[in-house]
């Protein structure tokens, strides 16, 4: 996969700068619509409340309506759960179900660097620019909670 | 229809575009008209009195006339904005000033955001409430709800002529009647319908009617603002500068005529020829039959569409009083990843809200697609639309899901 600017860790940067995402026409709808993400779209991982959890954080498209709810649980410094609630597209929810099974394998530390290229090679198709904000309002909710819980 | 007037079309046989409720295509005649006012006559209007002033003078103000005729109004009666939302703006701070506590705004559920926004922001500051006339269940506007909700304390009634998600055309004479009944004065919010529907707005008695030339084959950036003239003579400017006075002093000004009052600082000139050719570019094909013409492919995609299973149309599902405009929802695939499938099959479709939030939550929708058709689109173009909504069902019913 075509790699931009590493450090581009924020959602809100990435967005800013418009760094270039995809170029050229994506016409196979198997390259978007893969079974590995409608698998993830029809029966999501991780998709439940965590009513002890250590932070949530809420987050919308509203371009498309897009909603994701990100509950995490950390242990000294691990994340010992993840997990979401929500609806939307395809794209907006397969990336939750991707993203919190990942995050449960990573510590705190890892989740704070994590970035848009992590996310699009969780997915691993290629996304359009527009579609961008459906696949990384995951990775945005868990930006903004990181923050608000000042962890 | 006329695909071969518009160079986009001609040039990409392949796209299917249904979505002209966002913005139609632009037929060469505009295009051109444009391109001569650059290339031949380009200078400032109402200022110089060299020769190519004096023909962008003239143009601009033809613009007005032929705008003017072609709705059934007068010169002095219409001002050129930015576009519906740039009028709507206008006269919600216009109207707004006199407004005070307890006064009454009515609007519709099945209003665009921008005929909800402004009169907000105006409730906001003045006290003035705003009141829904809701809509039924086949999504027409209420009448007998209407007649109660317009009342004494009524002093504005701003609606839709033709909603753009529902293609419901609403009874505005009637809303008319019933505002002016109470000393009220009537909005319509005619965006989508004057690019289909032969309007005059004596006809309508309304008091303001405002929409885009972009959504009726002319450029962005141009809009219309119409007014009765006795009520645009008592009116305060919108906005001051140069174009607009008659006298300046240190310490006053005075305004000059109807409608340049109105038109403060350099206008849009370019994009007013524009609009003028896209006048009367539709004005040759004749309005009634552009009519015909998408009434007809709408009675046939509700149709086609109807007859697809799990696919719900939101809005009449008649013709009589509903426009080109047809949104749905395909169950449970959300429509962004229908949107998404179409495009890959080269058909342009609108997804999301519309920029109607309230009237999508209200109908318990997190969004819907919307294709809408205007002159040159052609009932194969519907049968490409139902074959790629029943592929985009394919994609996300048929695959195997290997459960983990």
């Amino acid at each position: 996969m075509k790699s931009t600017n590493p450090e581009a860790t924020s959602v809100e940067t990435y967005f800013e700068n418009k760094y270039e995402i995809v170029s050229g026409k994506l016409t196979e709808e198997e390259e978007l619509y893969k079974e590995n993400i409608l698998d993830h779209y029809k029966n999501p991982h991780n998709k439940r409340k965590i009513s002890h959890c250590t932070f949530n954080h809420k987050d919308f498209n509203p371009l498309c309506g897009d909603e994701i709810t990100l509950f995490i649980k950390t242990e000294q410094g691990k994340i010992v759960d993840a997990s979401f609630e929500g609806n939307g597209c395809a794209i907006s929810q397969a990336s939750a179900s991707l993203l919190t099974d990942h995050l449960k394998k990573i510590s705190l530390e890892q989740a704070k660097k994590l970035g848009p290229w992590d996310i699009f090679n969780l997915l691993g198709i290629r996304i359009s620019h527009t579609r961008s904000k459906c696949a990384l309002l995951c990775l945005k909710t868990l930006q903004e909670g990181i923050k608000e819980a000042k962890l | 229809m006329n695909s071969a007037h518009f160079p986009l079309l001609e040039k990409n046989k392949s796209l299917v575009y249904l979505d002209s409720g966002a913005t139609s295509q632009k037929p060469a005649v505009v295009i051109k008209a444009m391109n001569d006012f650059y290339l031949n006559y380009n200078a400032n209007v109402h200022r110089g009195i060299y020769t190519i002033s004096e023909e962008a003078t003239i143009a601009y103000e033809k613009a007005h006339e032929v705008v003017a005729k072609f709705i059934g109004a007068e010169l002095e009666e219409i001002i050129f904005t930015r576009g519906t939302t740039e009028s709507l703006n206008f006269l919600a701070v216009a109207l707004g000033k006199k407004l005070k506590v307890g006064d009454e705004i009515v609007l519709s559920e099945m209003e665009h955001h921008s005929n909800i926004v402004p009169w907000q922001q105006i409730a906001k500051v003045t006290g003035a409430v705003l009141k829904y006339i809701p809509i039924t269940s086949d999504y027409r506007l209420n009448m007998s709800e209407a007649k109660k909700i317009i009342t004494n304390k009524t002093k504005i009634v701003s609606i839709v002529h033709m909603s753009n998600v529902l293609g419901t055309i609403n009874p505005v004479k009637e809303l008319a009647q019933m505002a002016h009944k109470v000393g009220a004065v009537i909005i319509v919010d005619a965006a989508q319908s004057v690019p289909h529907l032969k309007i005059n707005v004596k006809d309508l008695d309304s008091d303001f009617l405002v929409f885009s030339g972009h959504k009726m084959c002319g450029p962005t950036g141009i809009g219309v603002l119409y007014g009765k003239k006795e009520l645009l003579q008592k009116m305060e400017p919108f906005q001051f500068g140069g174009g607009m006075i008659q006298e300046v002093t240190f310490e006053h000004s005075t305004w000059t005529e109807l409608p340049w009052k109105f038109e403060a600082g350099t206008p849009m000139i370019a994009e007013a020829i524009g609009l003028m050719a896209a006048v009367e570019y539709l004005q040759s094909i004749g309005m009634e039959n552009i009519e015909k013409h998408t009434s007809d492919l709408t009675q046939y995609a509700l149709g086609k569409l109807s007859a697809i299973p799990e696919l719900t149309i939101v809005g009449p599902t008649e013709t009589k009083d509903r426009g080109a405009v047809i949104s749905f929802t395909l169950n449970e695939i959300h429509p962004h990843d229908v949107g998404e499938v179409l495009n890959r099959k080269g058909i342009a479709v609108r997804v999301g809200h519309h920029c109607t939030m309230p009237l999508h939550k209200l109908l318990k929708l997190n969004g819907t697609v919307r294709s809408s058709f205007y002159l040159y689109n052609t009932k194969e173009d519907v049968d490409k639309l139902v074959r790629g909504i029943l592929e985009t069902k394919k994609i996300f019913r048929a695959e195997k899901i290997t459960k983990k």
